[in-house]
């Protein structure tokens, strides 16, 4: 029973790493944003197994947050978004598909040789599944850093925060205030972001934030 | 425990929160803007009494010597700055860049912030601190934006990415803290609680605890603004309504520090993990001397003065990575002395910058002429904030270079050459603004000279004769910050 445990887990939470990679090299709006809806679905099957192992009955909350907000709202919410906008062919890469998979690769072995030699004393369960938490909030880090389309920054900062609430669901016992206020906070940073892209749209008529950069502070 | 204990905790947390929704439907902005003082007089009224009446701590809720100072100073410059916003506000309306819905909007989350940042600083659970600096940066992120310009946009954008991003590290810090803390204190709520993960830290895991800390620093630095993670504060400060920079530069950094030295105090009681000082101290020796030479290329005033911030923060962080008791002394003298002295030059901004219609250092000339009253203060502010004698900076800078200096003279050279690059620039601005030609803007002004009177009085009375019982409580928090 525990072998099994630990090995859904891990499968997971693998899942988890791997879906953060594959939104790496999309090309596409809509397919970034498919990508991330599979990786709400995993968080939240991720969430809802620990729910089990652990027998914490609240984690089924997180986990049904996750699925229902972040698999099927902000996904279908974004896709108005951009169909409004028309950009769904808008993503632009600062730096290549190439260098950037090279560098999330770099980035999942630091976290895994930092995490794991760190927390050698926490149960391995608790321990794999804070390396593969690291490893997606770097990946989300990454993704932000390389992107230039708002949408996709929204996308990445997204992403990090699911790293974050697998963090926290693996974290045995972490009390339930910290996990509502996690999703509730995502909800509220949606609504502020929403706002943004309306005011960024109506001004700009472009929301690729490479071009809010004319306005470069001082250099008037 | 008595009923009068149990009131102060509860009155600063309430009064925002319930002033918040009060104002939010009040149409009348003369009003809401007399409530809104009111409102922050009476959170500062009560957040006095702890003097007296020390609350109780709970499981939620700590009032202890050390954040007693930061709220103290957070209600007193949030009070200042709501009487300082009712004589500017007025103006906005009139040249039409804020409607009367965005001041009702404005008002409400002027007091949502107070809130926020009172609730962080009296959290006894880093979960819940780290909820309420989230709120407070969620709205300042709207304030920031409330002018809906395209330099407005692009800086609340540019904060809320950095701000979200720091905020998601500091999240990703707390869970290791609870982490390292689980295989001693057992799972739940006595994982998060300040005071009980200080009586057992030292038995914690101290690897987890370091990399804890890393992310922490970086988390909460990015609210500090400290040097690699700056980007976000000077646009915020230079497109948001002046009230909101003041807030931002003389309270929201402090609370972000005030989460900073929390952890570092964690992190001193465990033996075995790394010693969180030196890192502080390069980190703010790094935002000192970058801020003191960026000083020079600015062209906006609150840009300047925004630099100013990351340059002040910077001094202050590296003052209590030094530590010792005279170290922490000048840190916290300086922290205080910033937040007075840093407010009341954004009022003074804030004024100049109506009465000119621009921000553009190089079109606000010959102020002691036109505007004696803004212009003389501009120049008071300057001095002091530039640490010239007698005002309180200079007190706190000299105590900062003397400590460092008895144990690390080349810190100490590197310090007191950044304190001069920024005098240099500083000075170079000020000449032009108060003293240049004289242009246009001598309409009269309807300045309110309480607040800015109020800050530099105090500032210059800690310079000249600082109050015994201040010293004396300072001296016995710098004891306590080790």
């Amino acid at each position: 029973m525990k072998g099994l445990a630990f090995d859904v887990a891990h499968l997971l939470a693998g899942g988890l790493v791997l879906v953060s990679f594959m939104q790496l090299y999309q090309t596409r709006l809509y397919a970034l944003l498919n990508v991330f809806a599979v990786q709400a679905v995993l968080l939240s099957l991720s969430v809802a197994w620990q729910a089990w192992v652990q027998d914490a009955p609240h984690l089924y909350i997180t986990a049904a947050i996750a699925f229902l907000f972040k698999a099927l709202i902000i996904p279908i919410a974004m896709h108005r978004i951009i169909a409004r906008l028309g950009i769904e062919r808008d993503v632009e890469n600062v730096v290549g598909i190439g260098p950037t998979m090279l560098a999330g690769l770099a980035l999942v072995a630091l976290s895994i040789v930092v995490m794991l030699r760190i927390a050698e004393q926490a149960d391995p369960l608790a321990r794999e599944d804070l390396a593969f938490a690291l490893s997606v909030v770097l990946l989300g880090l990454l993704m932000m850093v390389v992107r230039r389309n708002a949408v996709s920054m929204v996308v990445g900062f997204m992403s990090l925060e699911n790293g974050l609430i697998l963090a926290a669901a693996g974290a045995k016992g972490m009390p339930l205030v910290v996990e509502i206020s996690v999703a509730f906070s995502v909800l509220v940073a949606f609504t502020v972001i929403g706002v943004f892209l309306f005011r960024i749209r109506e001004r700009f008529d472009t929301i690729d934030s490479g071009a809010l950069d004319r306005f470069q502070g001082d250099r008037q | 425990m008595s009923g009068a204990d149990f009131d102060a905790v509860t009155a600063i947390l309430v009064v925002p929160a319930a002033s918040a929704a009060a104002l939010a439907l009040i149409a009348n902005y003369r009003v809401s803007a007399v409530v809104n003082v009111l409102s922050s007089l009476t959170t500062l009224l009560a957040a006095a009494t702890m003097f007296v009446f020390k609350p109780a701590t709970g499981l939620y809720f700590l009032v202890d010597d050390l954040n007693i100072v930061f709220i103290v100073l957070n209600t007193f410059v949030a009070f200042t700055t709501s009487v300082f916003s009712a004589s500017y506000i007025g103006h906005e309306l009139e040249t039409g860049r804020l409607t009367p819905l965005h001041l009702r909007f404005y008002h409400a989350m002027y007091q949502i912030l107070l809130f926020a940042m009172n609730l962080a600083l009296v959290a006894n659970n880093i979960g819940l601190m780290w909820v309420a600096i989230e709120m407070a940066t969620l709205t300042t992120v709207a304030m920031v934006g409330i002018y809906r310009t395209q330099e407005a946009i692009e800086a609340a954008w540019k904060y809320f990415i950095l701000g979200s991003v720091g905020i998601a590290l500091a999240l990703f810090g707390t869970i290791l803290v609870y982490m390292a803390a689980r295989p001693i204190l057992g799972e739940g709520l006595s994982g998060m609680v300040w005071t009980i993960l200080n009586a057992h830290v030292a038995e914690f895991d101290p690897a987890l605890l370091n990399l804890a800390f890393v992310f922490l620093m970086l988390g909460y630095g990015t609210k500090v603004g400290l040097a690699p993670l700056h980007a976000w504060l000077p646009d915020a400060h230079a497109e948001g309504p002046t009230p909101i920079s003041a807030v931002l530069s003389g309270l929201l950094l402090n609370v972000a520090l005030y989460a900073v030295l929390r952890f570092k105090l964690l992190l001193d009681a465990n033996p075995g993990a790394v010693a969180p000082g030196p890192l502080m101290a390069t980190l703010g020796l790094v935002s000192l001397i970058f801020a003191a030479f960026m000083l020079y290329r600015r062209r906006d005033i609150k840009r300047l003065f925004a630099f100013s911030s990351i340059e002040h923060m910077g001094i202050i962080v590296f003052a209590f990575g030094m530590g010792g008791a005279l170290a922490n002394f000048a840190g916290l003298l300086h922290m205080t002395m910033h937040s007075l002295t840093k407010s009341a030059i954004f009022f003074t901004v804030g004024h100049i910058a109506q009465l000119k219609g621009t921000q553009r250092i190089a079109d606000i000339t010959g102020l002691t002429v036109t505007q004696p009253w803004l212009g003389w203060s501009l120049v008071v502010g300057v001095f002091a904030i530039a640490g010239l004698p007698p005002w309180g900076v200079f007190m706190s800078e000299f105590l900062v270079v003397t400590s460092t200096f008895a144990r690390s003279p080349v810190l100490a050279l590197l310090l007191v050459f950044g304190l001069l690059v920024a005098f240099g620039a500083l000075m170079l601005r000020l000449q032009g603004m108060a003293f240049g030609e004289p242009t246009g803007g001598d309409r009269p002004s309807t300045a309110s000279s309480l607040p800015i009177g109020a800050h530099f009085g105090l500032v210059l009375l800690a310079g000249i004769y600082p109050p015994p019982p201040l010293v004396a409580w300072f001296q016995h928090v710098a004891a306590m910050l080790r």
